[in-house]
């Protein structure tokens, strides 16, 4: 079946060399076609690629099916996998499926609420938080058990991964509370979108002081802002979001038909400066509905292509400069 | 949507009426021994006195925090706001939606559970309180009395310390028999 064994984001995480993940929505669909068209891009450019977990409580294709695709076509995928929608017996058996289908990472959340998805009526679960799920999946693989304390026949091995918001509140908590999700057996987190790299750098240097930057990696969540619709948008409808108003003022101040233009031209300059704050490990590129734009962004930013087809050593030196 | 959310039965943030001083004296009071140890074992024993006693605990605990009988209560180490009335229940810290003004993303018109949280273990000096790894809630203790529970010692376990967070349990908090994160 698959052919990928984890070895790409791990093994870049693991060197020092800077990561590059992207994400993908799996399709309001049951055509695997559709999935594929937007991982393809981004073969080649991204050492691993989110499949999201009915991001935003949208139903969507499951987040299993979608990194199995993925893996299946040579892409090495991060499954995504919220709280929301399943209680601890579910999400242990999905971790556990997840592993023998040939699934390298996963990345456990805690999940938008059902309240801006399109079925509000759904039950929001919630029965372990994020904390709790990241412990439970290090336990099965280090420790080989269930919540319940029942053995495993056999471990899994995936790299665990989290996410955190740098910006929201509580302020001074943030770092914190990833020191809590790196405790709890989270080895990499991807952050919320940074818009402010300055605001990130702050949250960068609470991390240092606590050294968790040795002791989980730092990939910075970025991505374009594709129109001024997508920027009310991002401002308003998404919680947990900031874009401060000196990002606004530069949309704004170009024609309508460059809006895009800029929106790239912005978030290159944000990788260039966070990947120059010391401890950050990489960049998780987030482009909804614009997977094909990823692929400029990084090579404006100066991040070369990874060919699949060049040795590891070669993409060492690419990416070590 | 906002009505929407109003109307909704989902937890809703809670602002706790007690100060953060008075409930940790008042946990002073309610704090294990011998004659709260045999009070648990009589409720224990007839189903009519629990029953009067889980409901005053109810009242009490609703009209202080908007308790929602858990029955596993994690107050003393969350700054005496209880995470059980987040919308997303999350006993380990806040999610990635608060609004920067501190609000619930679910509910804008309250404050988020774990903000509110925050500033109380600070003023209370208890901030590494909420570093403690909170385990699973256990869905059977549902409507159970917590303070029988606290006397009975069947609390042990709620939490356990983090290992590399500067954690450590709070005076009154015993530590997990079991292994935590990085414990």
């Amino acid at each position: 079946m698959s052919v990928i064994t984890g070895a790409g984001l791990r093994a870049r995480l693991a060197s020092g060399a800077f990561a590059v993940t992207a994400e993908i929505s799996p399709p309001r669909g049951a055509d695997p076609g559709a999935l594929l068209r937007k991982a393809e891009p981004l073969r080649g450019w991204a050492d691993a690629v989110n499949v999201t977990d009915n991001a935003g409580a949208h139903v969507r294709m499951a987040s299993w099916a979608g990194s199995l695709l993925a893996a299946q076509a040579g892409i090495e995928p991060v499954m995504q996998l919220t709280c929301r929608d399943r209680n601890r017996l579910a999400l242990q058996s999905d971790l556990l499926a997840a592993w023998a289908v040939g699934i390298p990472n996963v990345l456990l959340m805690t999940g938008d609420h059902p309240k801006f998805g399109d079925d509000p009526g759904a039950v929001p679960v919630f029965d372990l938080d994020s904390v709790q799920l990241l412990w439970a999946a290090r336990t099965m693989r280090e420790e080989g058990r269930l919540i319940s304390g029942r053995a495993l026949t056999s471990r899994p091995g995936w790299l665990i991964g989290a996410v955190e918001n740098p910006f929201a509140p509580p302020a001074g908590f943030r770092a914190a509370r990833l020191a809590k999700k790196a405790a709890a057996g989270a080895e990499f987190v991807q952050t919320q979108f940074v818009f402010d790299a300055a605001a990130f750098g702050r949250w960068m240097a609470e991390v240092r002081d606590l050294g968790l930057d040795q002791r989980c990696r730092i990939i910075a969540g970025v991505g374009p802002v594709r129109s001024l619709r997508a920027l009310d948008h991002m401002r308003t409808g998404v919680p947990g979001l900031y874009i401060p108003d000196e990002v606004d003022r530069r949309l704004r101040a170009v024609p309508a038909d460059q809006v895009a233009d800029e929106g790239t031209r912005i978030c290159a300059e944000i990788i260039e400066q966070v990947r120059a704050i010391p401890g950050v490990s990489g960049v998780h590129v987030m482009a909804p509905g614009y997977e094909q734009a990823i692929p400029g962004i990084l090579e404006r930013a100066g991040l070369a292509r990874r060919d699949p087809a060049a040795p590891a050593s070669a993409l060492g030196g690419q990416h070590a400069h | 949507m906002e009505s929407e959310a109003g109307r909704a039965a989902w937890p809703r943030p809670v602002r706790p009426r007690l100060p953060g001083w008075l409930a940790y004296r008042l946990q002073r009071v309610l704090a294990p021994n011998a004659a709260y140890r045999r009070l648990a074992g009589v409720l224990a024993g007839s189903p009519a006195a629990y029953r009067a006693f889980t409901a005053t605990e109810r009242a009490a605990k609703g009209a202080a925090f908007g308790c929602r009988m858990c029955g596993q209560c994690t107050l003393p180490v969350t700054g005496y706001a209880c995470p059980e009335t987040c919308p997303k229940k999350l006993r380990n810290g806040p999610c990635g939606g608060v609004g920067a003004d501190g609000s619930c993303e679910v509910f804008p018109d309250t404050r988020c559970v774990w903000v509110v949280a925050c500033e109380r273990a600070e003023r209370e000096g208890r901030v590494t309180d909420l570093l403690l790894f909170q385990r699973p809630v256990d869905h059977r203790r549902a409507g159970r009395s917590a303070w029988v529970s606290y006397w009975a010692g069947d609390d042990a376990d709620l939490w356990a310390p983090a290992a590399g967070t500067g954690a450590a349990p709070g005076p009154d908090a015993a530590p997990a028999a079991g292994s935590g994160p990085g414990g």
